[in-house]
């Protein structure tokens, strides 16, 4: 089981890659 | 929410996950915002590769709501495409897994769609407004699969 998200910041290279997933994008204001 | 185990794991397997910060981030932020109207935090959204909204989570979820939302989203994903069988397959499974979450009844109503879809039998949708009367009776769902009596 994963301990963290690996987040990347760029959504279309993300949706290049998906290959059948879905994209989650998080708008966050969350301290870092 | 995010460091739960299980949201990690949820999300890791299921989903390419792209964060954009309104701080860190503020440029994309605001362009991505603008391209999806997201301007309110935390938002989550699931798009497909074809870059379209599949589903929208605003605002803070205990980890169990947040789950069940995913999950629906995984499962108007393929409604979406119109793989009807994975769609009921997944659509039970909100019911299953998250039974006292709001995506349940929402769940449950689709899963009669879904198999309906598959089937072209309208006693699934029969079969789905009586669930309703067994469990989330006081749902908008309710109302909404009353019409299937």
């Amino acid at each position: 089981m994963a301990h963290e998200i690996q987040w990347s910041r760029d959504l279309d290279a993300a949706l290049a890659s998906a290959d059948g997933k879905l994209v989650l994008l998080d708008f966050s204001a969350a301290p870092l | 929410m995010y460091p739960n185990p299980r949201v990690v794991d949820f999300i890791t397997t299921q989903f390419i996950p792209v964060r954009v910060h309104a701080r860190e981030n503020a440029a994309d932020f605001k362009r991505l915002g603008d391209r999806f109207n997201a301007h309110w935090t935390p938002t989550t959204l699931l798009i497909d590769r074809g870059g379209t909204e599949r589903h929208r989570i605003e605002g803070f979820l205990p980890i169990d709501d947040f789950l069940s939302q995913l999950a629906l989203g995984l499962a108007k994903a393929a409604f979406a495409r119109q793989d009807y069988p994975a769609a009921e397959r997944l659509y039970r499974d909100v019911v299953d897994r998250f039974p006292d979450t709001d995506a349940a009844p929402e769940a449950q109503y689709w899963t009669g769609v879904s198999k309906y879809r598959t089937t072209n039998d309208p006693s699934a949708l029969k079969a789905t407004s009586q669930a309703f009367r067994e469990r989330y009776g006081d749902s908008t769902w309710a109302k909404k699969a009353s019409v299937w009596a």
